[in-house]
């Protein structure tokens, strides 16, 4: 039933001209000077892994560059600061998000809580110990964006709240692999260590059980 | 991302009316789209105002049967609240198939319905797109258009509108409350929320400027089986290639959305009627008038074939 | 330590250390965030500026006018730097395009600026305030277009022979009674590693340390220093932890770069990462092929007649996928022939991604293998068996040091259930989804390369390594601690490993799967020197000492190693390097890779259900990250048989879907539960080690193993990669 009509080919689309001047501005319009003459700073406090913070920023700084450059927590990374990739992922308010898609002054009283503030080497939290244990890691840079994800998603199954394979959205939900798969896959892991961490998680699930 | 000032709004209306008088303001909300395109300049607010402060995330029955749903409930609070889940389940479903776990806790009812196509060349600031830069031309038309648009479109653009949870609340006929800038309020069915791009591809609602979502309203719970179908090459955290959202009732009628190929959620009315005779009389209503590019003439057997695999399920 | 004899026994073979499932020695720091990554190095520098770097908007062209002002006046901007006020530039040895361009642009989102401000908020909006106008001109973006008039590719290094022969292919194909001719694609992939291309640059002085990430750090040093006129001891580089490469690292590129101009430009240090949506044009990518594979055999199945023959694309001095490479030795056959022509494109510059040509080349090879399987009526696993060689097919005096090709499979088909597969595609339902299973061989050459290290023994009984090898998440750390507290007799826990420094010895780096074997071969080298400073020191004959239990032993007397430390730390610094072995004997390893594959029925998506990889590849020196490279090279080959593309704009010339939105990796949805069977093998022709390297033998096959399942599943071949569900749907089975 495709039909490709002629209307593709009727349509007028971009023609590539050659050899000719072109001057392509790198923004769709220009900006007047003064609407870029200033900085516009914001001060905001919450709360990071428990301790009271007060930061003055410049009001277009992210919550992940708020943890990263200001305070120095470089243990939430950024991956694409898109939201397309999860390295960035923290856990406000009880609930995990892209801290990259995020303005630190929109967290005015928030508590926040990252990688640092789920365990250190010596003390590890029992997620943090299980990706140890199953090797759910290689480079290491998605890994605490995996690791914050996957505590928030066991609360997540515990709490009942459905995924896109949850096949009854009516009844009790389990940890189950595919479960956890699923709800794992806003954290990209290009090294592949997607089985392992499945491993480690089922473990915490389990222990949790 | 261009310095802009910032601000909270202390009410809908007072929000609304100080976008409209201020150059180059818009509202910030879950910030998963607007902040993501702030990044490369493709927006450019002068000025933000965050409306996350305004209480509007509550889910509440209306007299009529149905659920008032506030602008500012997340994807995620939305998705799992028992009464969807119970009576919605079309619309539980489109949302976990959207987005992450962490995008659906931030992204917001009203933001995800105003969410602006992920078209490449939309994205990518040194290519010409009438929708970015109206007049410049569509980069995506002759280029690589695989994900891109197949009914609705124009010669000017043939983005497709990315949302699930919309393709939903359109088969829900769900209906969209404002206030505007000078406070009056108004309703919108979502049929009417959404503008094809013809020659103004920049321009992709009905709300005037400065107006402000409250709240999207379901209408009493319909009958019948529902389905969220969503078709992609991965297998989660990616935009649909084409999604059939569908309410089958037991005589087989009902109704069906279908997202990943125009505009705006694509419903066609009089398709429904072709239901009981299955999925090629109803894709042939629903897709004619189509056209595909050479990249994306395969979304035509897809939708095709996935409404057939949804009726099935509703069968069986 | 020259190696050109085979191993005999040594004291890795004791194996208490070496060869066991080891937790990651850097686990701790990894999942607690406190590994720093070069853009997070506030412990080495407290105020660096930010530089953000400007991409060309042009794939080919000059610009015509620069304009900065609005840029320079904005908030916060110390520096910008362009071509015009750079100073004079060398090109790195191993960059094609220049990493700062202008006025003539090379490719797509080539650097033309670096702005530095005080913020990277000030920096990123002063960025695209930068004006510029370009002259934009013809370039040559379609590989197929050119495939006709693409002449034979340059020879030599890592190229091979762009043509071989042996026997007459021609006269054998020809008279074959069953042949195959078909012709297969594979698109332009993308590493897309998790940590964007990152430097920090701090000047001292006309001395410059770049704190970056990268795979191989004296190349990285060497090129820094041409590309900017100094000295390569005025360079230092420092790269502890990476956050993945794949090949995308192995070159200094524009970060590392931009970040040293934006701190000579502003006085003071300069961070720079590469932005997310500029890195797929602005750096590397695996090349796109087309591969023609023309096969002839006897009816019972002997190959007779191989030919492979294999089309990419670079800039103007690129090199060529080398996707016939593993043709020339993987199956018999008397007659063989391969060819590699190469077409000037002006897209982004192509360089290595994870088994560069292998993995491309074994995605087509090794469904036509399958396809002449069919054609024959043979198994696939009997077919490949049949052909097995145990020497180099083009030079058959020539001997592979191991070969356990066959157990791969053998031992394959027996733990995934192969019997149960049925022959005829199309045949097995399991509710909607159509289901098959597929396989592949798994192939990939194993490389000695230098490398050195220098080992301490610290008063109070530690043992430091020191080399300048990389640990890019392939279990660098512990391997090489593994390896010293084998060699030195002490616990894993007493061995502290420094890695990427251009301070250290010069190590192999990581890359082509050759970086555990050679690299912990040198440090085994270094440990023995330090072996016989230990021995020296306690008076003990070294070749009668025995160090085990953290304690020296000969004879009745046995020492506590730490006692030899007491006046001071004693050091040891050797490498290895290798003699002729490798031209003696063909050194690979080896794979089965089988998967089952469902295909929905009405959709036609498809989703891999199950994996295994049988791997024969010597010596395994740590089962767990091993393991661990290999499902992750078998994660990698899902996305490049079902997903990954980079998609060319042929008209403006540029790859279009260039976020990790638009180009989709695998994620944790599409990939199932991974076995991985390492068989025992140790080989002596390598190294003292006795290993050869996994990380890129998982990614060889496994993308025509999940194309040959599904296959089996629909009965529909799709020969051009991505197999995506556009190639098949319009051939499924009709719906009811």
């Amino acid at each position: 039933m495709s039909s490709l009509s002629d209307f593709e080919l009727s349509r007028r689309g971009m023609m590539v001209g050659t050899a000719i001047a072109t001057t392509i501005p790198s923004l769709a319009d220009a900006a007047s000077p003064a609407s870029i003459a200033e900085t516009h700073t914001a001060s905001v406090s919450f709360e990071v892994n428990g301790e009271p913070r007060q930061l003055e920023l410049d009001a277009r700084t992210t919550l992940l560059d708020a943890l990263r450059e200001h305070l120095h927590l470089t243990g939430t990374k950024k991956g694409c600061d898109h939201g397309q990739c999860g390295a960035c992922t923290v856990i406000v308010d009880g609930r995990r998000i892209n801290s990259c898609l995020t303005l630190a002054v929109m967290h005015e009283g928030a508590k926040v809580t990252t990688i640092e503030g789920l365990g250190a080497p010596g003390h590890l939290h029992p997620m943090q110990a299980a990706f140890v244990k199953h090797d759910g890691y290689q480079c290491g840079y998605c890994t605490p964006g995996q690791i914050c994800s996957a505590v928030a998603v066991l609360d997540e199954i515990k709490a009942g709240i459905p995924s896109h394979v949850t096949a009854d959205l009516m009844g009790a939900i389990e940890p189950t692999n595919m479960e956890m798969r699923e709800r794992m896959s806003g954290n990209i892991c290009r090294c592949g260590a997607y089985s392992n961490i499945a491993e480690a998680m089922a473990e915490v699930a389990g222990e949790r059980a | 991302m261009r310095p802009f000032t910032y601000e909270r709004a202390t009410s809908a209306g007072d929000a609304a009316a100080r976008v409209a008088r201020t150059p180059g303001a818009k509202f910030i909300a879950g910030g998963t789209n607007l902040l993501d395109l702030m990044k490369i300049e493709v927006e450019t607010p002068a000025h933000l105002i965050d409306v996350n402060g305004l209480g509007l995330d509550r889910i509440e029955p209306t007299a009529e049967g149905g659920l008032r749903i506030g602008a500012l409930v997340r994807n995620t609070d939305l998705a799992a609240d028992k009464r969807v889940r119970r009576d919605y389940a079309l619309l539980s479903r489109a949302l976990v198939a959207g987005a992450s776990g962490q995008l659906r806790n931030k992204a917001t009812t009203a933001g995800n319905l105003l969410q602006r196509t992920r078209c490449p060349y939309f994205y990518d600031t040194n290519q010409p797109c009438n929708k970015r830069q109206p007049g410049s031309g569509c980069a995506a038309i002759g280029g690589y258009s695989r994900p891109l648009g197949v009914i609705g479109v124009s010669e000017a653009c043939i983005a497709t509108h990315p949302s699930d949870m919309a393709i939903a609340m359109r088969a829900l006929d769900a209906l969209v409350e404002t206030v505007r800038a000078d406070g009056s309020i108004r309703t919108i069915p979502i049929v009417d929320l959404h503008t094809l791009p013809g020659t103004t591809p920049h321009i992709e609602t009905t709300l005037g400027k400065g107006e402000f979502i409250t709240a999207v309203t379901l209408p009493r719970p319909i009958d019948g089986t529902h389905i969220y179908h969503k078709v992609r090459d991965r297998a989660s955290y990616a935009f649909a290639l084409v999604s059939v959202g569908a309410i089958v009732r037991k005589d087989g009628g009902g109704r069906i959305a279908i997202g990943g190929i125009a505009p705006k959620p694509w419903r066609v009315e009089a398709a429904e009627a072709e239901m009981p005779r299955g999925a090629k009389a109803v894709a042939s209503r629903l897709l004619a008038g189509a056209t595909p590019t050479r990249e994306n003439a395969f979304k035509l057997t897809l939708v095709e074939r996935t409404l057939d695999a949804v009726l099935a399920q509703a069968r069986a | 330590m020259k190696f050109d004899t085979p191993a005999t026994t040594n004291p890795i073979d004791r194996l208490r250390v070496v060869g066991k499932a080891t937790d990651r020695i850097e686990g701790p720091l990894k999942t607690t965030g406190t590994a720093h990554y070069a853009y997070e190095r506030h412990d080495v520098v407290a105020n660096p500026a930010y530089g953000f770097v400007v991409g060309a908007a042009i794939a080919k062209g000059r610009i015509t006018a620069l304009d900065l002002a609005a840029a320079k006046a904005a908030p916060g901007v110390l520096a910008i730097v362009t071509a015009d006020t750079a100073g004079k530039l060398g090109k790195g040895d191993f960059n094609t395009a220049r990493l700062l361009g202008g006025p003539e642009i090379e490719h797509y989102h080539q650097a033309i600026a670096v702005v530095v401000a005080e913020t990277f908020e000030q920096a990123r909006a002063a960025a695209a305030l930068v004006r510029v106008e370009y002259a934009r001109e013809k370039g040559a973006f379609d590989l197929a277009a050119l495939r006709d008039s693409a002449p034979l590719a340059p020879g030599g290094g890592f190229n091979g022979s762009p043509e071989t022969r042996v026997g007459d292919f021609e006269g054998a194909f020809a008279a074959a009674p069953v042949t195959l001719d078909a012709t297969y694609s594979t698109p332009v992939q993308s590493h897309a590693m998790m940590e964007p291309h990152a430097s920090m640059a701090v000047w001292d002085g006309d001395r410059l340390t770049i704190y970056t990430s990268n795979q191989m750090i004296a190349w990285g040093k060497g090129d820094v220093a041409k590309t900017l006129g100094l000295k390569p001891e005025q360079v230092r580089l420092v790269s502890p932890y990476i956050g993945g490469g794949f090949g995308g690292k192995l070159f200094v590129r524009s970060d590392a770069l931009m970040a040293a101009l934006g701190a000579r430009a502003a006085g003071r240090p300069v961070k720079v990462a590469l932005t997310r949506p500029l890195m797929f044009n602005n750096t590397t990518h695996r090349p796109a092929t087309i591969q023609r594979i023309r096969l002839g055999a006897t009816k019972d199945g002997k190959l007779t007649a191989i030919a492979h023959e294999s089309w990419s694309g670079n800039l103007p001095g690129g090199d060529p996928e080398t996707a016939v490479g593993q043709t020339r030795l993987l199956y018999a056959g008397a007659n063989r022939m391969t060819a590699m022509r190469l077409a000037v494109l002006d897209l982004p510059e192509g360089n290595a991604m994870r088994a560069p040509g292998e993995a491309p080349g074994m995605m087509a090879l090794e469904i036509a293998i399958d396809e002449m399987a069919e054609k024959l009526g043979m198994d696939p696993v009997e077919f490949r068996i049949r052909n097995d060689t145990q020497v180099d097919p083009e030079k058959p005096e020539r001997p592979f040091s191991q070969r356990q090709f066959i157990r791969c499979l053998r031992e394959g088909a027996e733990r995934f259930g192969w019997a149960r597969r049925a022959a005829k595609p199309g045949s097995v339902r399991d509710g909607r989804w159509m289901v098959g299973m597929g396989m592949a061989a798994g192939f990939r050459n194993h490389i000695p390369f230098k490398s050195a290290a220098r080992v301490r023994l610290e008063r109070d009984g530690r043992i430091v390594v020191e080399t300048d090898m990389t640990d890019i998440g392939t279990g660098s750390y512990t391997i090489i601690a593994q390896t010293a507290a084998e060699t030195m007799g002490v616990p894993l826990d007493r061995v502290e490993v420094r890695l990427g420094d251009s301070a250290f010895p010069v190590s192999c780096g990581s890359g082509g799967q050759f970086g555990a074997v050679n690299s912990t071969s040198g440090v085994y080298a270094a440990c023995l020197k330090l072996r016989d400073a230990v021995a020296q020191k306690l008076g003990i004959n070294s070749s009668d000492a025995l160090f085990a239990d953290g304690h020296v032993k000969a004879g009745n007397r046995s020492v506590d190693l730490t006692e030899a430390a007491r006046e001071g730390p004693l050091t040891g610094e050797d490498g290895i390097e290798y003699g002729d072995l490798g031209k003696k004997y063909q050194q690979s390893t080896f794979a089965g890779h089988f998967v089952e594959a469902a295909v929905d029925a009405a959709t036609g998506e498809i989703r891999v259900r199950r994996m295994l990889a049988v791997c024969a590849a010597g010596r395994i020196l740590n089962p767990k990250s091993a393991r661990s490279q290999v499902i992750g090279a078998m994660t990698m080959g899902v996305g490049a048989a079902l997903m990954e593309e980079l998609a060319v704009d042929t008209r403006f010339g540029f790859f279009v879907n260039h976020d990790l939105a638009g180009y989709e990796v695998p994620v944790h949805a599409d990939i199932p539960h991974q076995e991985v069977i390492f068989l025992d093998e140790v080989d002596p022709m390598t190294s003292p080690m006795k290993a050869k390297g996994v990380g890129e033998l998982g990614i060889c096959g496994v993308g025509a193993a999940v194309a040959n399942a599904v296959y089996n599943a629909t009965g529909v071949r799709v020969r051009d990669y991505p197999v995506t569900l556009d190639k098949h749907l319009d051939r499924l089975p009709t719906l009811a």
